[in-house]
Parts: structure tokens; sequence; C-alpha cells
């Protein structure tokens, strides 16, 4: 069976998430191999990971060049691994990185592309949903391999322990690849709470929060959850949190187990970012908002006393 | 200096949304179509360059005919002109395709910088300035929430998961924005006046040099195979609370185990 390529998707040593759902999803495509791109000495702490979750082999390519610069230099050695390798499929995360590493990768290989699929048949078919949660499309790449991006949480995770074979890519990066340097990478203290699009569990705040202040509330109940917290847009707007979290259109796409929507209406732009979330459940005062229509279940109340009373109901039952 | 900024028509994203069912491209006849929002932030930055180092904004576009009341719109902004890439031939695009014709119609333009949104409301695909970037051998920084540009190279700061960055690039260059970068202008009744005089240039696939079945369904190198709606979900339970509001949620969370 031909190799399925699966570029991993790391962070300070360790493998995301959706690298573990991509290998999951690569065995029914074909023999899983993950390809790990970064600085010199990337790999090694990953490679126990992803061996875990079935890659038979590993693709090393380690160079300065290829973190130094804006994603160019990843395209360019995954190109040349294409072309090496003749994979059946290559399969990359749906964040801004994979999908721009994709996007290169299409052009250089002259292949169609297919981004933010939610499920990969085994003949390279891919499941789309679109326009804000509200249909359904499969699509096909008609030129070339299936060179699809996988929307993170799309996917369950299953270990199948296997020895992966390292293989070492040579890594040439032309002048052409190395246009926009990455001047310097500020690291900022983001706690111990998950990533927002891998997070099984997130809990958001909307209009209704109704200061910076008050969305310690949506902090204590994600952190009673394990989960990440989110932001409707009228809530990162009017500067209650950062704009990083903010779920919906023009913000992040989330698609967690549990989604907890605190005093959001929402808005069609708002469900865009959320709608394929497993468990849906708001807390709102407006009986009639259409965030009620997504619901699994639903409170209609003050969330300044159902969301305190739900914190304490957790505690007592740990 | 001399800015193209990237704009492109798309559905109203504040309403229903079909695919249709005969070719199953997007329905831009139904749904109200508007300037994707996204674009206004780059229009903005654009004109705040022109206000600080001089040139010219013109914009580019490509889409049906009825994309020209959304130029016109975007001109009243404030930009110089605009060129809009017409064809029968270019409806079902794919976007490998749609950035063959984009990278086309900039190399005649020939700007220092090339500016758009991070995403379209329609597709969302934000692969385009990386394509670009890829034919027309300049760099793309993508994402950017500040823009600086000095005498021949542009620096931008972008958030990331881990904090945030900063890329340099020389021009020219593409550089797409989030929507935390400025807070666009609204139209000023002169603006809008203006607008209607400002020119607007007409390229076909043939002036570009671009063949019919490169682009369009033609020339697509992906196809959707089916789409339906999604159904609804329904059957959630929904209660007023009562003073034991919070309480009944914990035990909702309990019966689906993330308690």
């Amino acid at each position: 069976m031909a190799e399925v390529l699966v570029v991993v998707e790391h962070s300070t040593g360790t493998v995301k998430k959706v690298t573990l759902e991509m290998l999951t999803l690569a065995r029914e495509l074909g023999t899983p191999a993950a390809v790990v791109l970064g600085g010199p000495g990337t790999a090694a702490a990953l490679t126990d990971k992803l061996g875990e979750y079935g890659a038979q082999r590993v693709y090393v390519a380690e160079h300065s060049d290829v973190d130094g610069y804006l994603v160019a230099p990843k395209a360019a050695v995954l190109a040349s691994l294409v072309r090496d390798v003749q994979p059946a499929a290559v399969l990359l995360a749906s964040t801004q990185e994979g999908k721009e590493i994709a996007g290169r990768l299409a052009i250089k290989l002259d292949n169609g592309l297919l981004t933010d699929a939610v499920a990969v048949a085994p003949d390279g078919t891919a499941t789309q949903v679109v326009f804000a949660g509200s249909t359904i499309v499969t699509s096909r790449v008609t030129r070339g391999l299936p060179l699809v991006t996988i929307r993170p949480n799309s996917v369950t995770p299953s270990p199948a322990p296997a020895s992966p074979e390292l293989s070492t890519v040579d890594v040439t990066v032309d002048g052409s690849a190395k246009l926009a340097t990455v001047v310097q990478r500020v690291a900022e203290a983001k706690g111990a709470r998950p990533e927002l699009a891998e997070a099984s569990v997130v809990v958001s705040g909307g209009r209704g929060v109704g200061s910076a202040d008050n969305f310690a509330l949506v902090e204590e109940l994600a952190d009673l959850l394990g989960g990440a917290v989110g932001a409707s847009r009228a809530a990162t707007d009017s500067g209650f949190y950062p704009h990083q979290f903010q779920v919906g259109q023009t913000g992040k796409t989330v698609s967690p187990q549990l989604y907890l929507a605190l005093g959001i209406s929402g808005a069609i732009q708002h469900r865009a970012g959320m709608q394929t979330s497993k468990v849906i459940v708001a807390v709102n005062k407006d009986a009639d908002a259409p965030i009620f229509d997504l619901t699994d279940f639903g409170v209609v109340g003050d969330l300044f006393k159902v969301v305190p009373q739900a914190a304490e109901e957790i505690r007592k039952r740990k | 200096m001399k800015i193209v900024v990237l704009v492109k028509q798309v559905p109203d994203s504040g309403v229903e949304r079909t695919l249709r069912v005969d070719d199953n491209t997007v329905d831009r006849g139904s749904a109200g179509n508007v300037i994707n929002e996204m674009d206004e932030y780059a229009i903005e930055e654009a004109l705040r360059l022109r206000e600080a180092h001089g040139g010219e904004v013109t914009l580019l576009t490509m889409g049906p005919e009825k994309a020209a009341e959304s130029i016109r719109k975007a001109l009243s902004m404030g930009p110089d002109g605009a060129v809009h890439v017409l064809d029968d031939a270019l409806p079902g695009s794919c976007a490998p395709a749609t950035s063959k014709v984009l990278a086309a119609a900039l190399t005649t333009l020939e700007p220092d910088l090339v500016l758009c949104g991070s995403e379209s409301t329609d597709g969302r695909v934000q692969v385009i300035p990386h394509m670009l970037a890829e034919r027309l051998g300049i760099a793309a920084l993508t994402g950017a929430r500040k823009l600086t540009v000095d005498a021949d190279a542009v620096t931008i700061e972008r958030q990331t998961e881990e904090g945030y960055e900063v890329i340099r690039a020389a021009t020219p260059a593409i550089v797409s924005v989030w929507d935390t970068i400025n807070e666009p202008r609204y139209p000023s009744f002169k603006g809008i006046k203006a607008a209607k005089k400002k020119p607007v240039r007409t390229l076909s696939l043939a002036d570009l040099g671009i063949a019919a079945d490169e682009v369009g369904t033609a020339g697509a190198t992906s196809e959707v195979v089916s789409h339906s709606r999604r159904p609804p979900r329904s059957g959630g339970a929904k209660i007023t609370d009562e003073g034991d509001g919070g309480v009944r949620l914990v035990e909702f969370l309990a019966t689906e185990k993330f308690v």
C-alpha cells in the first residue's frame, strides 16, 4: 500500500492532537507516514508519539531554514518529498499554517486542494461542512493526488502502536523560499488551558457576560470542565476578552465534544465557528435567542445566577 | 507606493447561503451580495499607507458582472481606481485557477504591495496569498494585526497560538490582514459621489493571456461531488431557570459524562 503523508503539527516538543487524528484517518487511506518539518533536533521528541498512533515511517526534515521563514521552505521540502515518494494522499491540519503550506504545495505540484475536511473516505473523497454549518459537501481532487487539510477534532484518535522507520530528508531551500523572514517569535504566557481549536470542551462568553471582569465566571466554568475559553465577536469587540479567543467567522472554528455558550445570542457569524460541536449547551436570558435552535440543553435564565450555581454543583460532585 | 487591494464580492454571511443544484457552485444570485468583510480592513490599511507615504491604491477583483456594485462601494471608501477581471469562463474556478488569474492581473499592475483580507466569508480557504506568492515569486506575510512599511520592506506582527511573531520581507510583497488591524472608515457622501467617476478597467481572460479551459469548471482541480442541507439540530431540552437552573445544567452534563 502506498504511503499517506501526514504533516506533523507540533509545538514546543509535543505532537498536537490533530496530528494523532490525521494518523488515525491515514490508516484508512494507506500506510501512515509522518513528516516532521522543523529546526534541528525537532523530531527526536516526537517520534515515539507518532509511532504510538500508527506512523510506519517518520520523514525527518530538519534545518534552521525550515522555521526561519514563513511556510515557503516547508512547502518546498514537501513538494520534493511528494515527487520522490508518490504517496496515496497528503494530509495537513486545517490550521492557518497547514492550509498555507497546502496552498503552496498545490501550485508547486499543479494539484487540486481541499480544505477544512471533517472526513476523508478511502477513495479520497472529502466531507466539508460549509456556510456556517448549514450545508454538507462532498468533494474530491480531480487533478493530482488527494491533498486535504483536516479540521481539528473531526476524528477520534486511536492508538495503533508501530515502530516507525526514520528517514532523513535532505533539506535544500533556495532563495525564492526565503523571502519572508521570521524576525522574532514572542511567547506569551497562556496558562494551563487547552488550545481553543483542539479542546474537547469550550466554554464561551458573549455580550451577556457584560464586562472583562465578569469573564472570570466563564474561565472558572471552563477550568472546572478542563476546557478552553472562547468568546463571541461581540465580546471581543467590546474588549471583554482578547481577540485570539474569538469563535466564529473571522475567528476560530471549533468542533469540541461540548460547547457551552454563556450570554451568546447565536448570530449566524458565531454559529459559523461552532455549529459542528457534538453537544451544545447555552445559558441566555432571552428565550428567543437563536442559539437555542442549536442546543441539546438550554437554560433560559440569568447567567450570573445559573453559572455560579453550576460551578458550585460541579465542585460538589468532584 | 503602488498598492493593489484584492477585493471579493461574497454572498451576505448574515443570511441563508446555498450551493446551486445545477453546477454545485456558490449561489451568488439568491443572497444579497456584499464586499467580503475582511477586505474592508485591507482597503483601510491601504488608504492609511497612501496617506502616510503617498502613491495610489487600486482595487483588483475577479467576479461576475454584478461585482461592479461592490467595486463602486469599495471605491467610495477612497481608493483611486479598480480593475475587474470579468469573463464568462470564470464561474466555478477553484483556488489554484483563481490565483492564476489574479497573478496574471497583478503582473500587469506591477504593485509594490498587495493587500487582502485574511479570508473570504464564503470559501474561508485562506490560501490565495500564498498561492499568489508562489506564482509571482514574491513574499506572502499573512494574518497581520500590525503592518509597517519602510523604504523597501514590509514588517508585520501576527498572532500565533504561542504568542506573536514579527515577519519581514522586501517589497514587492503580499500582506493579508486580520480584522484587528484597524477600524475601516465609513464612506463619506463626497466619497460616494467621487466613486461614480473613478476609473474601473475591465480585463478579460484573453487580455491576461489565459485560455478559457484553464479556469472555471473546465479547468477546476477539484470538484463538488454532492451537497445537501445539514439537518437542523433538534430535540434539545430548554428549561427556564426557577432557582435550580445551574444544578439541572450540571445534571445534563453528568448524563453526557462531561462531569
